[in-house]
């Protein structure tokens, strides 16, 4: 009988490093940037050289610390009323980072269940949670979130829930999609001959294949979030009036453009790196998630 | 005594109303416990639907139309679903056709094996594992603890479908389906996991309904085989008796039409194209012309 048990391939710990590899530069420069950022916010009291609402009139407007006029105490300058910009940046991102992390998950879960719900029942259920997405989703979002702020009132709670309500769709359809596809697979199939419930099968067998497609999801949405917030804190709905936030500061910075252009010039600089950052991430997660190049 | 499976005037139906098609049509079929029947004939016979109408995996499209399906002396068909379910990989299990797909691709191979026996043996996770184990060895899988620890693309395509023999057996089922075990694995590789069903068949004294167009598979290992065209039994009876005198015309060109080392490849005939017709109009000339309509 010809041996067939040596025609194993890789074993555990060579799984792993196959997996950074396939994960490739996009990955590591994911990594790096969204890491940069979580530590940002979360060792913000530490690394802030000024308290980000302290104002200090006697040097409003100072540019940055490299160009002519600019003073080492402030490294990228002040703004209008004499605050640190360095500061304000670190303390946004905090506020961007808990908007982005909470609301995506929470839209995540709930854009998941909905999602899997449509996609296993099929029929008159599939039907209307579709549906429910599409006019859902023929709203504006950004018009949308507004309305909700305005209506639930502004901060933090508020932000996040108009981030979640307008979001989860993104999560139901795509996992809605998935799932019928998984669900036609021969395992699916044979997960149903081993006596599995519908639950079961959702469960053990199709949740563990929409791991790599979640988590790229997540990513992205994460990085969705963090325009949502920016978009709602420019327009002023967004946290409380004191809190710093990235589109705060390019609604102030706008106004005195000609005369301090780094104070919108850097939020938004900000902005671009942590999208990005969540962008890459997710797509590095994806390959590394993916056991197989399945597709 | 009473017969592990029985089907009687079983009539299956593929999409609705005037474009409604039989693909099976009056099928009657009995297998005695640990009898092994071939079920044979070309593609578009039906056999496969018989084998998946059994499982209650009837395409969404398909609808069983009349007849009895009995497992045991118990209706499957009226039972209700989640005794149904306790049958499905306990009593009734399916060897199935595509090993590459059939296991779940993000799934550690001893996390599927161990979900069918914790699922119906209500066993603990270490327990099930190590019954896994000796599962895998049973099915001549060495180093059965290490391959327990893999996912499915990290083994060979014979080693996958061994996995799915040792899951049917498993549990002791009394009826297992075999759907076209061998058809996806290479001739060397397609001895040696008949040579295991077969083994294990009658360690587990379990009947098996083995599906297959091939008819040196059914001279191989089948005491008894049905003949299948068209969605009709043709003839029926002992593998020996039959091969040497068949008495349908189809059989008999099904016959001709198997390459085999004693006789020159010119001696091969295709199967008459005439005689498909005749059959075919027969079979499906009243069907074709309901389903085309008043034209």
């Amino acid at each position: 009988m010809v041996d067939l048990a040596h025609d194993l391939s890789v074993g555990h710990s060579s799984r792993l490093v196959a997996g950074l590899k396939r994960g490739g530069a996009r990955l590591w420069i994911g990594v790096a940037l969204v890491g940069i950022l979580l530590l940002v916010s979360l060792l913000a009291p530490l690394i802030a050289p000024h308290d980000p609402i302290e104002q200090d009139l006697m040097s409003a407007q100072l540019p940055p610390a490299w160009i002519n006029g600019g003073e080492p105490a402030y490294p990228f300058g002040t703004d209008s009323l004499g605050r640190c910009v360095l500061s304000r940046l670190i303390y946004s991102a905090r506020t961007a980072v808990v908007v982005a992390l909470i609301a995506a998950s929470l839209a995540a879960v709930i854009g998941i269940a909905f999602g899997l719900i449509a996609g296993s029942f099929g029929g008159w259920v599939d039907q209307l949670t579709s549906r429910l997405i599409d006019v859902w989703m023929a709203f504006p979002p950004v018009l949308l979130s507004i309305v909700l702020a305005a209506v639930i009132g502004a901060g933090l709670t508020s932000v996040i829930a108009a981030i979640v309500v307008v979001d989860w769709t993104r999560f139901a359809r795509v996992v809605r999609a998935e799932t019928m596809t998984q669900l036609r697979r021969d395992y699916a199939a044979a997960a149903r001959v081993i006596g599995l419930s519908r639950g079961g099968i959702m469960w053990l067998e199709i949740l563990p294949n929409l791991v790599p497609l979640t988590v790229t999801l997540l990513a992205v949405e994460m990085g969705i979030a963090i325009l949502v917030e920016v978009i709602l804190s420019f327009v002023g709905i967004s946290v409380a009036g004191d809190t710093p936030t990235w589109g705060g500061m390019i609604a102030e910075g706008r106004q005195i453009v000609h005369q301090a252009p780094w104070i919108m010039a850097l939020p938004i600089g900000c902005i671009i790196l942590s999208v990005i950052g969540f962008n890459l991430l997710g797509d590095g997660l994806r390959l590394l998630l993916d056991p197989v190049q399945r597709r | 005594m009473t017969p592990a499976l029985f089907i009687q005037g079983l009539r299956v139906t593929i999409g609705a109303g005037t474009s409604a098609a039989n693909v099976l049509r009056g099928v009657s079929l009995e297998l005695q416990p640990g009898e092994v029947r071939g079920l044979v004939g070309e593609s578009g016979a039906g056999k496969s639907m018989l084998g998946r109408a059994v499982l209650g995996l009837l395409p969404a499209n398909a609808a069983i139309a009349a007849g009895r399906i009995a497992f045991e002396g118990r209706d499957l068909l009226a039972m209700r679903e989640p005794e149904r379910r306790s049958l499905l990989g306990r009593r009734i299990a399916l060897i199935p056709q595509d090993p590459m797909t059939s296991l779940n691709p993000v799934k550690r191979i001893g996390a599927q094996v161990a979900i069918l026996l914790r699922h119906h043996l209500a066993s603990s996770r270490r327990a099930a594992l190590q019954r896994a184990a000796e599962l895998l060895a049973e099915v001549a899988i060495r180093e059965p603890e290490r391959v327990l620890g893999l996912y499915p693309h990290e083994i060979s395509g014979g080693m996958r479908q061994r996995v799915l023999i040792a899951m049917a057996f498993a549990c002791d089922p009394s009826l297992v389906i075999a759907d076209e075990p061998t058809t996806a694995l290479d001739v060397t590789v397609q001895r040696q996991v008949l040579q295991l069903v077969e083994r294990l068949r009658q360690r587990h004294g379990a009947a098996v309904l083995f599906v297959t167009h091939d008819l040196g598979v059914v001279a191989k290992i089948c005491r008894t085989m049905t003949v299948l065209h068209a969605g009709r039994v043709l003839e029926e009876g002992e593998t020996a008796h039959v091969l040497a005198r068949p008495g349908h015309p189809y059989t008999r060109a099904l016959l001709a039409a198997t390459p085999r080392a004693d006789r020159p490849a010119e001696a091969l005939r295709p199967v008459p194209p005439s005689l498909i017709e005749n059959l075919w109009s027969e079979a499906h000339q009243f069907d074709r012309l309901a389903a085309a309509g008043p034209a």
